[in-house]
């Protein structure tokens, strides 16, 4: 095998660079081979995700599930920016329900279909987090949670608020559903599909992402600002196109909630909610692929088999994910990890 | 007669009433290899950062390449071929090695936030042709072996080596080396003085910052010398070595050289 030229990459500096990259190469298709696992496991996973319909008992697991891949998307747009970017926002639930209000507003108000709001809805959450990352994410240290903090409770304000609008704290009411070719996804079980390819899509796009030069420069920024800087990486630019992506997925969760539940309501998209999904992230694995798979798994089921706890359902959910992240800090993506390394002899260093 | 790669002129910086660098002009010549010493506290460090955009100068002009760099942002001179390594290091421990270096290809490469995510045939081709040069890089520096190892799991003198080729992955037309040497031992030391006068030889333009006397003076075809943040002498080290001030600021002015 020969060495690629660096022409294929770039044209820049060309002129007075020194040949100091163009030595012959080992083989390199042992490194190549390790890309498309990830690819495959996610594929196989939502192939088996497929099936939930069909075993499902009734139109409640359904319904559950539809969450619990919303959920997903919430959690996993929040681990990219928390998780691998270092990055602490304490406004994603406000940045779901921005989208699930844009979408569900403009569809009852002005008709817009639900295929409509959905971009529109990705797009304003994404363009909101633009303007609060610009003066937030130029400085160094918290700015950006606290920032986010404000946000979201300006945002609650104006959810309930603005009954006009948003239908103030009784909700928001009559959003039609998504329809395709004339059959309204109006039922559990219509919905499904569209929330499970929306999932879908998000998660490769999230892989792809992290496995691009894009997501390399974001976990070099979260890992090593300095070491970053020293080879030429915008750290402003990269996290608050970071903050900026993560805000745009959850504005879709929020329209594909709003949509799929034909209603929205305030206390949905406070701050206890993105408290919670915090909480998830860290639950799942902060800053592992599939850690936020675990984390909406909990985020959707737990709250359900403690129903039956009444009072005590707050305190037990969170005594558990104290237990949790005490015994696996690195959350429960880190759990097989953890327990293959008790069989296995460490690494030598 | 080569071109001027970096100029400093009448450079200085003040910390609160303290003054580390005064008043310091110097050149580095395209395809040299400049070495800057001096005593602990003459303002080494301090003049490193200032070129490399970590510390702005009190006062003063950095040109490289002609163009004034001084007020720009340290990946901005990354961007214009300023590359470097750290004293301390500065790895990114939770990637492998191989991303390490790959992550060094950055301002190299060009896919977009639509590319990346639709993952298509022109990414692909990018994304091997970054792996290809940074595995090639690896093995040009004996880390191929580790290119899959989380950096972090790494000795001290392969995360050196790993550093010099994440800033070689740049493709840099300056290499600011900050201390190259310190914390290797003996033999490693030789190794990397070979690496750094190979990359030379291949054309690459060196501006060091180094204790290690053995070093500085077998590799360097200039040497600069601080004291006190200030210029004291410079010239080839057999000249500098002879200097009178030179041997009065490292052996103290009473004592016979």
């Amino acid at each position: 095998m020969t060495s690629t030229p660096l022409t294929s990459e770039t044209n820049l500096q060309q002129k007075l660079v020194p040949k100091i990259l163009e030595a012959e190469g080992p083989s390199r298709s042992k490194f190549a081979a390790r890309r498309p696992s990830n690819h495959l496991w996610l594929i196989l996973t939502w192939l088996v995700l497929l099936v939930v319909p069909f075993v499902a008992s009734n139109a409640y697991v359904i319904s559950l599930a539809n969450m619990a891949l919303i959920n997903l998307i919430l959690i996993a747009s929040l681990n990219l920016l928390m998780g691998f970017g270092g990055q602490i926002s304490l406004g994603h639930a406000g940045f779901f329900g921005l989208g699930a209000y844009a979408s569900g507003i403009l569809n009852v108000k002005l008709g817009l279909t639900a295929w409509l709001g959905l971009p529109a809805a990705a797009l304003i959450a994404a363009t909101a987090a633009l303007v609060i990352g610009l003066p937030a994410l130029r400085l160094r240290g918290h700015y950006l949670s606290m920032a986010t903090l404000g946000w979201n409770a300006i945002l609650v304000v104006l959810f309930n608020q603005l009954v006009d609008l948003t239908g103030g704290p009784n909700g928001l009411l009559g959003v039609q559903s998504f329809s395709v070719a004339g059959i309204r996804l109006d039922t559990e079980l219509r919905a499904f599909p569209l929330v499970w390819l929306a999932s879908l899509l998000v998660m490769l796009a999230i892989l792809n992402l992290l496995g691009s030069r894009l997501g390399r420069a974001l976990r070099a920024v979260a890992t090593n600002e300095l070491g970053a800087d020293a080879i030429g990486i915008d750290s402003f630019r990269t996290k608050l196109l970071f903050f900026v992506i993560s805000a745009g997925m959850a504005g879709i969760a929020g329209s594909l909630y709003v949509h799929v539940n034909q209603y929205a309501s305030p206390e949905t998209f406070g701050i206890s909610g993105s408290i919670l999904l915090i909480v998830m992230v860290a639950i799942g694995g902060s800053g592992t692929y599939w850690g936020p798979l675990l984390g909406a798994l909990i985020y959707t089921a737990v709250p359900q088999l403690l129903l039956d706890y009444e009072d005590a359902e707050l305190m037990l959910f969170g005594l558990g994910m104290l237990f949790v992240l005490i015994v696996f800090p690195g959350g429960l993506a880190s759990v097989p990890a953890a327990v293959m390394g008790r069989f296995e002899p460490k690494e030598r260093l | 007669m080569t071109a001027t790669l970096l100029q400093v002129e009448d450079l200085f910086c003040h910390f609160d009433g303290v003054t580390a660098v005064a008043d310091l002009c110097f050149s580095v010549r395209a395809g040299e290899i400049k070495a800057v010493i001096g005593p602990n506290g003459a303002g080494k460090s301090t003049l490193f950062n200032m070129i490399a955009g970590v510390i702005r100068p009190s006062a003063g002009q950095i040109k490289f390449d002609g163009e004034r760099i001084d007020h720009l942002p340290t990946f901005q001179r990354a961007r214009r071929g300023v590359a470097r390594t750290f004293q301390n290091l500065q790895i990114f421990r939770d990637m492998s090695v191989l991303e390490n270096v790959m992550v060094g290809r950055h301002m190299r490469s060009a896919a977009g936030v639509a590319q990346a995510i639709m993952h298509g045939p022109a990414l692909c081709a990018e994304e091997r042709a970054i792996a290809a040069t940074a595995i090639d890089l690896l093995d040009r520096f004996g880390l191929a072996d580790k290119a899959q190892s989380k950096a972090g799991t790494l000795s001290f003198g392969q995360l050196k080596m790993l550093e010099l080729t994440r800033a070689l992955a740049c493709e840099p037309r300056l290499l600011l080396l900050d201390e190259p040497a310190a914390g290797l031992p003996h033999a490693a030391t030789d190794r990397m003085g070979e690496i750094i006068s190979g990359l030379n030889r291949d054309g690459m333009t060196v501006l060091l910052v180094e204790h290690n006397m053995r070093m500085v003076m077998s590799l360097s075809h200039d040497v600069l010398v601080l004291n006190n943040g200030r210029r004291i002498a410079e010239g080839t080290a057999d000249e500098v070595r002879r200097h009178p001030e030179v041997l009065a600021a490292y052996l103290g002015e009473a004592e016979d050289a």
